[in-house]
């Protein structure tokens, strides 16, 4: 059973204080673009627990036993996935309210023919773009989501307390994570258009729910790792042997790729095409100054710095270098999460700064505390997991 | 050590030696082949010398024999093409990402998917060539020191990439696949006598390199599988991605879209893995692989077929939506005549084929029957055809200007080159199973003692 020391509680609620004292701060300097930093820094934890779910459900279909050992850890990390939920449905019900201006299209009057608002185009994408539809499909992502979560999570424990091969709840968590996946699979691009491409509303790309979700899956797998280098840091997970660590390094690494052919076949194909309705998108990126920087650093940094660091197979077993390479590409990520949203609500005065940097903090601290508190309700220890011993004894 | 959870299937049955292993694979080679063999590769022999035939016509007359029009200025060559290249792409999948996945399974099935993905990457080559009109120019595709003055490739076209990416494509699938091979090839050069059939016992000495099976060979062995299987991965991704920019770089609506690259991989590889099962289907039963090809191998394809298949699905109704709510004019007529316009029976094939039946598999009983399965994977094969088919021809027939409208019909030409390349697939892939280790045996036997139904058996008492 993990018990929170006392210098992470410190740690973690300290952190949660930063962030409420930016978020104060940033709401009454520049209510705009305080809640865009709101929208994208819990974009960017909704991602990271929303996954974790994806991963659990994943290890259960594809019949995967190398990571028995650490699912407590994805399983303790989609404990905050109702939080980001919640504070997702916040946001969107504050839009619908107008108390936040984050999506364009929501403002009176865009899709009433005569008004002096009136956009043609966002007009017809009324019957989708509409506030009950938004609301409601929000609505369904996040309760279906929460449940499975929950389903997972329990099914897991009760796999450990019934024992047995070939028992219940294995092929119930096969049931569950296959129904999961399905619905995974349309909700998370829909989200994706919903709460991201929206804002930029004229702009349309097949791609953007795939991108989207490989950037969730490298910034979910990169966390997954960091939580298990730390637990066994701290003493816990004696079972955690180096093959793991080492298999988790190649995923960390193999999605930074994946993020990075998925950035480049969106750029590329509309760079190339050089289509006016598309490319207004990059443009925004690019020829704004307080952008174009973050751009190309936060692309480069994604791709350059796993391609160089987690390469070698030396490197995937040198916990340090795992530890500094996980988290420069969560910042890497945490950038490119705010370049998803601010040109689109900020656009030529948006400014990353300290208070997105003070409100991610609090997120961090949020995170962290709820997951600590999260891992003490169930022992770290597996028992009776059909794939435990090829988990125990996974040597590569 | 090594422990397999005793949940887990066998997949080797029948209580098998290392000894039966050899024997069962060097069969093929060795013996005389039977009625169903002859038949079959005649078949394909004159499927074959047809083809050979339409292609001589064509390269004598010119493109005009086929059914082309300055509106559908490409059709089922590309179609072909595109068709085979995403045959040919579950090879290396199952030979590189399955190994470094550490998937067992693969073993029994990689060799003949390679083999598979090799023969497909041939013919998928063939139409580019032919379709350049004068084909012994074909050289100028490559970007060399010349004496054209300041003519050079256009490095910008895809096109062009294509090229590299195919060619690194086969280079790197048949190193992979020869590498694999050589144990194996010595394994039957110890089998053969010198006395019966010198000829043979000299070729495969050739072809096995030296292979003495000594702890240092071994090593380089796993070694340069390893680095060819991280090398061959992002090629899986890269060909076919690149192939889709043949399309997605222009300005054609129904073309350019950004879901084209992985979409356009996840197509591949499905179609891929339908083929791969149409062929050991048929295989395992020719050469007596029952106990190596698995009921259990083919449902973890079907899986994959499953999956790929509904993620092309999910692709496929992106591209709908977004064409809707794109709001561009162009791009809402180019979805929406594709699906109700005079070519809407193609789309229904495609639609029906890849996304509608595949979810048969959901139900155990199909995914784990053969009949069902092999079934299936020709409806997969059509499908994917008929995809490839909507995309091209169907974004093509609507020119941006109404007076060019028209409609695309193939003549006998088109479809005799089609079938030609369907020919020479079959007979290459016949003349392989009758002379190469269809089995990476060396490989399987190191599973034996760990997934061998004997040894399974022997835990569960």
């Amino acid at each position: 059973m993990y018990k929170i020391s006392k210098s992470s509680l410190i740690l973690s609620i300290s952190l949660i204080v930063i962030g409420l004292l930016s978020s104060i701060y940033a709401f009454m300097d520049d209510a705009h673009a305080a809640w865009t930093s709101l929208v994208f820094n819990n974009y960017f934890f909704l991602g990271i627990s929303i996954f974790a779910v994806f991963f659990v459900a994943l290890q259960h279909v594809a019949e995967a036993g190398w990571s028995t050992v650490i699912k407590r850890v994805p399983e303790a990390i989609m404990t905050f996935l109702p939080y980001a939920c919640g504070i997702m449905i916040f946001i969107v019900v504050a839009a619908l309210m107008h108390w936040n201006h984050i999506y364009h299209w929501l403002e009176p009057g865009i899709m009433t023919v005569g008004s002096e608002n009136y956009d043609k185009i966002i007009a017809g994408k009324e019957a989708y773009l509409n506030p009950i539809f938004f609301l409601v499909r929000s609505l369904i992502y996040v309760v279906v989501w929460i449940y499975c979560a929950k389903r997972l999570r329990d099914i897991s424990l009760q796999g450990d307390l019934e024992g047995g091969l070939g028992d219940k709840a294995y092929s119930k968590g096969i049931t569950v994570s296959a129904w999961f996946i399905v619905f995974f699979a349309v909700s998370s691009s829909m989200a994706a258009w919903d709460w991201i491409m929206s804002i930029d509303t004229h702009w349309f790309s097949t791609l953007f729910g795939w991108y989207i979700f490989s950037e969730w899956a490298a910034i979910g797998f990169t966390t997954i790792l960091l939580f298990c280098l730390f637990l066994r840091k701290q003493g816990y997970l004696q079972d955690l042997n180096q093959s793991i660590i080492h298999d988790l390094g190649k995923w960390v690494f193999a999605f930074s790729v994946v993020w990075t052919y998925m950035w480049f076949s969106q750029f590329m194909l509309i760079w190339y095409a050089n289509i006016p309705e598309e490319v207004t998108y990059f443009m925004e990126r690019i020829e704004l100054p307080n952008y174009n920087f973050l751009f190309w650093f936060s692309a480069g940094l994604n791709f350059v710095v796993p391609t160089i660091v987690l390469m070698s197979r030396d490197s995937k077993r040198n916990s340090n270098n795992l530890i500094v390479a996980c988290i420069v590409i969560l910042i890497g990520h945490w950038i490119n999460s705010y370049l998803l949203f601010a040109p689109g609500t900020l656009h030529d005065h948006g400014h990353l700064g300290f208070k997105e940097i003070g409100m991610g903090l609090g997120f961090v601290g949020l995170f962290l505390l709820i997951v600590f508190r999260s891992l003490t309700t169930r022992s770290l220890e597996i028992k009776h997991h059909p794939f435990l011993e090829e988990s125990k004894h996974l040597h590569t | 050590m090594h422990k397999e959870s005793e949940i887990r299937d066998p997949l080797i049955l029948g209580n098998k030696t290392y000894h039966d292993i050899t024997r069962d694979i060097a069969r093929p080679v060795e013996g005389k082949a039977n009625k169903y063999w002859w038949i079959l590769f005649s078949l394909s022999v004159f499927l074959f010398l047809w083809g050979v035939g339409c292609m001589a016509y064509t390269i004598g007359t010119g493109i005009g024999a086929w059914g082309l029009n300055k509106t559908v200025n490409w059709a089922w060559d590309i179609t072909n093409f595109v068709w085979w290249i995403g045959i040919g792409h579950a090879g290396t999948l199952i030979s590189a990402v399955l190994l470094l996945f550490r998937q067992k399974w693969r073993m029994a099935i990689n060799r003949s998917a390679e083999a598979m993905t090799i023969f497909g990457v041939v013919q998928a080559g063939l139409f580019p060539l032919i379709h350049m009109g004068r084909p012994w120019l074909a050289y100028w595709v490559f970007p060399f020191p010349n004496e054209y003055g300041p003519l050079w490739q256009n490095f910008n076209s895809p096109l062009l990439w294509d090229v590299f990416a195919i060619s690194t494509y086969l280079t790197v699938s048949t190193v992979f696949w020869y590498i694999g091979l050589i144990p194996d090839f010595a394994m039957i050069r110890d089998r053969m006598s010198k006395t019966i059939s010198p000829m043979k016992k000299q070729l495969y000495t050739l072809l096995a390199f030296g292979w003495s099976g000594r702890a240092k060979h071994w090593q380089r062995f796993e070694e340069v599988s390893l680095v060819l299987a991280g090398l061959a991965t992002p090629l899986v991704f890269s060909v076919h991605s690149i192939v889709s920019m043949d399309f997605a770089t222009s300005v054609i609506p129904g073309w350019h879209t950004t879901i084209f690259p992985p979409y356009f991989v996840l197509g591949a590889l499905f179609s891929g893995f339908a083929m791969v099962e149409t062929l050991l289907i048929i295989m395992r039963k020719v050469v007596n692989m029952e106990a190596y090809i698995t009921i259990k191998h083919i449902e973890y394809m079907n899986v994959i077929i499953l999956f790929t298949g509904s993620l092309v699905g999910t692709a496929y109704i992106t591209e709908l939506f977004m064409a809707w709510y794109s709001g561009v004019a162009f791009e809402q007529y180019a979805f929406l005549n594709r699906a109700t316009g005079p070519y809407w029976w193609a789309y229904a094939a495609m639609m029906s084929c890849n996304v509608i039946i595949p979810q048969l598999y959901w139900i155990k009983s199909i995914r784990t029957s053969f009949i069902a399965t092999f079934i299936l994977s020709i409806f997969v094969n059509i499908g994917m055809w008929f995809e490839r088919f909507v995309i091209i021809v169907t974004s093509l027939h609507r020119d941006f200007l109404p007076s060019s409208w028209t409609m695309f019909s193939p003549t006998f030409i088109d479809i005799g080159i089609f079938l030609g390349t369907i020919g020479f697939f079959f007979t290459l892939f016949l003349m392989y199973a009758r002379t190469f280790p269809v089995v990476a045996q060396a490989e399987l036997k190191t599973i034996l003692k760990s997934s061998g139904s004997e040894y399974k058996n022997k835990t569960h008492e």
